[in-house]
């Protein structure tokens, strides 16, 4: 299994995009769900596709989770429909839900060793005893759980509850895979390995996954879309790649990952923005937006440059001086005050190890990005 | 766990509680066991053989030839003794179940409530605990009159034309007996139905089962501790039962409590009474030990 990041992906397609079936497996309409006076989900609508892994990311608090549990049908919403292959499922008590979910806490029965785990929910179809035994079998195999079968929860490791948990929901075949935070309780080497099982598993399955995160480079990685959230509602539902390089406002740009961000007004000809704070900054790309209007530039770190001497092309270049070293291994990011007094974030790759003459804090240096680097947001 | 060398401090804080076991239930224990193999005497204590140390080895010798198991033949031959027994262990039975059937879902629905209330509710289920026993028994006394507020409510509802009689009766004894004991079943039960993860409830319903084979599968299963802990905490004290079944209850079938009482106060036969209370010990140690060994290996599991 190879994969390195998010664009280099070509085997993962979004289904949404090449299924000529123009039904969503899941659509959900106008959704609000209010705690007291607090909107947990607000009027949200969102499309997700038959074999889709979607994610939905955002801070706590964000309403995420109340999404799921709402989808599971634990909470009752205010407004909105949930449709699942075109049958509302505002009716349908959880018990009779064809989506099963996976709970941070993993929820396994204590009473019950591993194997009656797996097989309580198929018990509750009434399926013949047999049938039941070779599935659950099959699928103790798959998570790789065939030899602890008759344990109970208390004698795991975390790694292997997590499994079990998957495994108990996996086994019936749900429409749709809920995943409430399944990888925050893992420590993070376990957790690296399992997201890419959980990749694995879905694709050898078909099955379609929402997950819920707040890690953004976990979304990231085993997403082929992703749905940030913030305050109830959906803030941009995009490829992972797109989300990153084309956030749709300065809310995401600066949630997904870091940015630097300088306000400016959209200059005369359109390929600049003017009266940042680091002076007048030309962009690749005609602005869609009419000359004076207000907008942000909002730049990556990893796009910024950083040199102790002044580059030739003057150009998007601006001075300043180190105040922090982030030291990460394999990237330092540097804190560095410009004229204004603002900090500029640059993301610099460590490829010559301890070399002699990088930057030491109270440095003068001159940072410098290309016009494609930035990105324009309007709101 | 590691073996560690105690300290002096720690083996004194251990030995603790084992001196108080020994002085205060292993010594008085033997003593009764030994009364129950003396026979009775008008003397002072009121049995032979009395250990005579002052007689030397011969003292020892007569100590213990002096010893026999008459009573307990005793208890064989006479049926009074079986009878007291079964009503007693019958009674017991009984009104455990009475108490677990009532006593479950008042512990269900005080764990159900918003937790603010909770505290309030315990509170409230051990309320009566304020009132001394005694008096809260004579209440029920007078409530279950031929006259009282009982028959009284009865009547003006309707519900009976002649004042039935509940005094002196095992219905008495059993009204008594719930009464009494709710508290001591619906508090164990309480604490494990409060700790109970609402989530694995949800995990249940997800996985396709409705709400009352929940109960079944996940709910009686996990709160088992608390049905055995609330269990014996009933069943043990209500067979050795006295003050209940001898205000409300009849004269005709005693309960081993009173059978004991008699021996002891009125027959002034202490040795017979005795060997009543060690065949009791017996009967409620075997169930006590049975079920202990059960629950520790619940609980190395869980």
């Amino acid at each position: 299994m190879q994969i390195t990041g998010a664009k280099d992906r070509p085997t993962k397609s979004s289904p949404a995009s090449v299924d000529g079936n123009p039904r969503p497996l899941l659509r959900i309409e106008g959704l609000s769900k209010r705690f007291g006076s607090f909107m947990a989900v607000d009027r949200l609508s969102l499309d997700i596709h038959a074999g889709e892994f979607f994610a939905l990311l955002g801070p706590s608090g964000c309403g995420k989770t109340t999404l799921l549990r709402l989808i599971a049908g634990f909470e009752r919403p205010n407004a909105g429909r949930i449709v699942l292959d075109g049958v509302d499922l505002a009716p349908v008590p959880p018990y009779r839900r064809p989506v099963n979910m996976m709970f941070q806490s993993y929820a396994l029965f204590p009473h019950l060793t591993v194997e009656a785990n797996v097989a309580f929910g198929l018990k509750q179809e009434g399926l013949p005893r047999g049938e039941i035994a070779g599935r659950v079998a099959d699928m103790l195999a798959l998570v790789k759980l065939e030899s602890l079968g008759t344990r109970k929860p208390n004698e795991l490791s975390g790694g292997q509850r997590q499994r079990v948990a998957l495994a108990r929901c996996l086994v019936k075949r749900p429409r749709v895979l809920l995943l409430d935070e399944p990888l925050a309780a893992l420590d993070k080497k376990l957790r690296d390995l399992t997201r890419f099982e959980l990749m694995e598993l879905q694709r050898q399955l078909g099955l379609t996954f929402v997950i819920v995160t707040h890690d953004q480079s976990e979304a990231m990685i085993v997403a082929d879309r992703i749905g940030v959230m913030d305050r109830g509602r959906l803030m941009q539902v995009a490829a992972p790649d797109e989300i990153y390089e084309r956030p749709g406002s300065r809310w995401v740009a600066d949630f997904v990952g870091d940015i630097n961000l300088f306000e400016g007004r959209v200059g005369d000809d359109r390929l600049s923005v003017e009266g940042t704070a680091a002076g007048r900054l030309r962009i690749a790309a005609p602005i869609g937006a009419e000359p004076r209007t207000p907008v942000w530039v909002a730049v990556r770190p990893e796009r910024i440059r950083l040199s102790h001497d002044k580059p030739p092309n003057l150009e998007n270049c601006l001075a300043g001086t180190i105040v922090e070293i982030g030291y990460l291994g394999d990237v330092s990011i540097y804190q560095v005050r410009i004229a204004d007094g603002s900090r500029v974030k640059a993301a610099v790759a460590n490829t010559d190890g301890n070399g002699g003459d990088s930057p030491q804090p109270a440095d003068n240096v001159w940072l410098s990005f290309s016009p494609e680097a930035p990105i324009v947001l309007m709101r | 766990m590691k073996k560690q060398p105690r300290s002096l401090w720690q083996r004194f804080a251990i030995s603790l509680p084992y001196a108080w076991l020994v002085a205060f239930f292993l010594v008085p224990f033997l003593i009764v066991l030994k009364i129950s193999f003396s026979q009775g005497a008008i003397a002072l204590p009121p049995y032979r053989p009395v250990l005579d140390l002052t007689a030397g080895w011969q003292g020892i010798e007569r100590f213990f030839t002096g010893l026999s198991f008459d009573n307990y033949r005793l208890l064989g031959s006479d049926p009074l003794y079986l009878l007291s027994y079964v009503k007693s262990l019958e009674i017991a039975a009984f009104s455990t179940l009475m108490l677990l059937v009532i006593g479950y879902p008042i512990a269900y629905g005080m764990a159900r409530t918003p937790r603010r209330l909770q505290a309030v509710l315990v509170v409230l289920v051990m309320l009566p605990f304020w009132t001394s026993f005694l008096i809260r028994i004579y209440a029920w006394m007078n409530i279950l009159q031929r006259d009282g507020p009982l028959n009284e409510l009865l009547m003006t509802l309707h519900i009976v034309r002649e004042p039935p009689v509940w005094l002196a009766t095992d219905t008495a004894i059993y009204i008594g007996i719930v009464y009494s004991y709710l508290p001591f079943m619906v508090l164990p039960l309480y604490a494990v139905l409060e700790k109970l993860d609402e989530s694995l409830l949800e995990a249940a319903a997800d996985l396709g089962c409705p709400r009352w084979k929940t109960f079944w599968l996940v709910t009686l299963p996990l709160s088992s501790p608390g049905v055995l802990a609330g269990v014996l905490l009933c069943f043990i004290p209500i067979v050795g039962e006295f003050v209940i079944p001898d205000l409300l209850g009849g004269s005709r079938a005693p309960m081993i409590g009173q059978t004991i009482w008699m021996e002891f106060f009125g027959n002034k036969d202490w040795p017979t009474a005795s060997a009543v209370a060690i065949v009791l010990v017996c009967l409620l140690v075997t169930p006590i030990v049975v079920f202990q060994h059960q629950a520790m290996r619940g609980g190395e599991r869980s």
